[in-house]
């Protein structure tokens, strides 16, 4: 009976762990020396399946701007303040140490307890204490780590933050009259935490889907589908999984944009004879038309100050961004180099613009400093697409390719740091960061 | 079901013109057997009668034009190629003959650059299709048209031979 819920439970855990691995392909020269002691526990039943210490070291480790010293370095490893022999620390070269402790707090509770000190002046930093559960350990988790990266670094850490994203699986379905394999899909919109744990279902279609783009609040998710064989957008609650049909006209539904109050939804329609953008009202249900161009325009981002939209547009003979107020007028192009660049967003600060830029052929993630016009390709895949900043701005989220398959990378906005998101099955692409804010977990 | 339905259909049209009798007599038939009978494909299914010709809808005769469902396109191009002008005609011919057929044109592309941009171009090449068989006579309210863009690849690959295999325009009856 033991032995029975034991399996089960392992199979759960592994599948919830098994999901999204990360790992740093670049980067580390010139990471701050830190160690994350693994957390001690004080609880009369059993241990939690997380430590709180290994999930805040590999958030650390994975901002590229720390590097952890692995636990079999450590020469003690302390879980209490009177614990601390900073000369252990001193001998190994680390600048910073992170200590704490899981205590029990009531059925289902626990409070966690942190602090940080630095190791050469041998003093604590800071120090806290969360209470949480179970289920938001992990959150816990990221919290802490966001706390460290802030004290730290003067930047606030987006690690307690997740990523929606699509997964597609494929599977051979028969053969059509010419020969030609039928394949059939399953197409999921998932929802995860940024570091790929937590993967959690909220749509499943056997036709595409696409573009999804958090509301700025955390709670809403826009994307496309084409369930009925045919494009709307649609809206859904994050956490209740209740939707609603945003459009659903004639032609192109697509490329859904929040406004940065959460109120407008910049989007793509074709119902005029071509793509152009548009501006809906969502809480009047009103659209207004924001180009009038034969060509195709489409991707559009708002600035964060909610005044100019960029969109991707071939009306020069190639794709290329454009930038143009949200009440209209003559959109100004943006960018010059090269013959493709498309799909652009903001930075959260709005000096920079992430895009897809060409480059001999290949497709890569760029930056655009809209205070010099300089572009700088950060990636190095050729099929690289979907660029998503972290809400902190220090790394962008983009889809690659990497074993046949498609992953999941990012890559720090100066370019120094890289790693990949792998999923274990299925292809997965279209990446969206979420905002900071996400109350209310289910 | 309906494949066998159509054909029988087709060769009881077929003898009701072959005995020289109106086109009233089609009027007992399934309503889609009408179709046949109606209009030059009509013509082509009665003098099929002979031994090893097609009798039976145009669209399932595999030695036609109509057989072929699906056209190509250039790189981050929409212009219809030569090679599939006459393909598109033997279409817009069966559309004109069948004002009732309705056919949806899929635009598909390639996965190369960004997936919004792609459902873009996937429609200006379901248009381009559209706006040749409007040009040939047929009524746009027999038209219907959709971009997928790059999310429903014919060919899985990741190379040249694969992206020229996605980048299509697939007629759909």
């Amino acid at each position: 009976m033991h032995f029975r819920i034991f399996l089960i439970f392992l199979m759960l855990s592994g599948a919830a762990r098994a999901d999204l691995l990360i790992e740093i392909t670049k980067g580390l020269e010139g990471a701050l020396p830190i160690a994350v002691v693994p957390f001690g526990y004080v609880g009369d039943k059993g241990q939690p399946t997380t430590n709180v210490g290994n999930v805040v070291s590999a958030d650390l480790g994975r901002s590229g701007r720390f590097k952890p010293l692995p636990v079999g370095d450590m020469l003690s490893r302390p879980t209490r303040n009177e614990q601390v022999d900073f000369r252990d620390w001193r001998a190994v070269n680390v600048e910073n140490l992170v200590i704490g402790e899981v205590q029990q707090n009531g059925p289902g509770g626990y409070l966690v307890k942190f602090r940080l000190y630095d190791v050469f002046r041998g003093e604590q930093i800071t120090g806290f204490s969360i209470p949480t559960t179970s289920r938001d350990l992990r959150s816990t988790a990221h919290q802490i780590a966001d706390i460290i990266y802030e004290t730290l670094t003067g930047q606030p850490g987006a690690f307690n933050t997740r990523i929606a994203y699509i997964t597609s699986f494929r599977t051979k379905a028969g053969k059509e009259k010419d020969g030609t394999t039928i394949y059939k899909e399953k197409v999921q919109l998932r929802v995860a935490d940024a570091d790929g744990y937590n993967p959690q279902t909220i749509v499943t279609s056997d036709e595409p889907l696409m573009s999804p783009a958090w509301s700025p609040d955390g709670r809403r998710i826009a994307y496309v589908s084409f369930e009925r064989s045919k494009p709307s957008i649609w809206v859904q609650e994050v956490f209740t999984g209740r939707r609603e049909k945003l459009t659903s006209f004639k032609g192109i539904n697509g490329a859904p944009a929040w406004s940065p109050d959460g109120r407008y939804l910049a989007l793509t329609l074709s119902k005029d004879g071509n793509p152009d953008i548009f501006i809906m009202d969502t809480r009047r249900r009103t659209l207004r038309a924001l180009t009038r161009h034969w060509g195709i325009d489409t991707e559009p981002a708002w600035s964060p100050d909610g005044k100019q939209i960029v969109f991707t547009s071939d009306r020069g003979g190639t794709p290329q961004i454009y930038q143009v107020s949200v009440n209209g007028g003559e959109p100004k192009r943006l960018t010059f180099e090269g013959k493709y660049n498309a799909r652009a967003s903001y930075s959260p600060e709005g000096r920079f613009l992430t895009m897809v830029s060409r480059l001999n052929g290949d497709y890569r993630i760029g930056t655009l400093d809209l205070q010099n016009g300089e572009l700088s390709i950060l990636s190095d895949g050729m099929l690289d697409e979907s660029p998503s900043f972290a809400p902190n701005g220090s790394m962008i989220i983009y889809a690659t390719r990497a074993n046949g398959k498609g992953v999941l990378a990012a890559v720090s906005t100066d370019g120094r740091v890289k790693q990949r998101l792998a999923l274990q099955a299925g292809d997965v692409r279209e990446p969206a960061w979420s905002p900071y804010h996400q109350n209310e977990r289910k | 079901m309906k494949k066998t339905r159509l054909a029988w259909t087709a060769i009881a049209a077929a003898a009701v013109i072959l005995s020289g009798c109106s086109g009233t007599g089609t009027r007992d038939d399934a309503g889609d057997g009408a179709q046949v009978v109606e209009g030059g494909s009509g013509a082509q299914t009665a003098g099929a009668g002979a031994a090893g010709a097609w009798t039976g809808n145009p669209l399932d005769n595999p030695d036609s034009l109509l057989a072929t469902r699906k056209i190509y396109f250039d790189f981050d191009r929409s212009e219809i190629r030569p090679e599939f002008v006459s393909i598109l005609r033997a279409h817009a011919d069966y559309l004109n003959s069948n004002r009732s057929a309705n056919v949806t044109i899929e635009g598909h592309c390639d996965e190369r650059g960004s997936r919004e941009y792609n459902i873009g171009l996937g429609e200006r090449r379901a248009a381009s299709i559209m706006s040749f068989l409007e040009a040939e006579g047929v009524d746009p309210a027999q038209i219907n048209t959709i971009s997928y863009g790059e999310e429903r690849p014919q060919d899985p690959g990741h190379n040249e031979s694969a992206w020229a295999m996605n980048r299509r325009g697939v007629l759909v009856y």
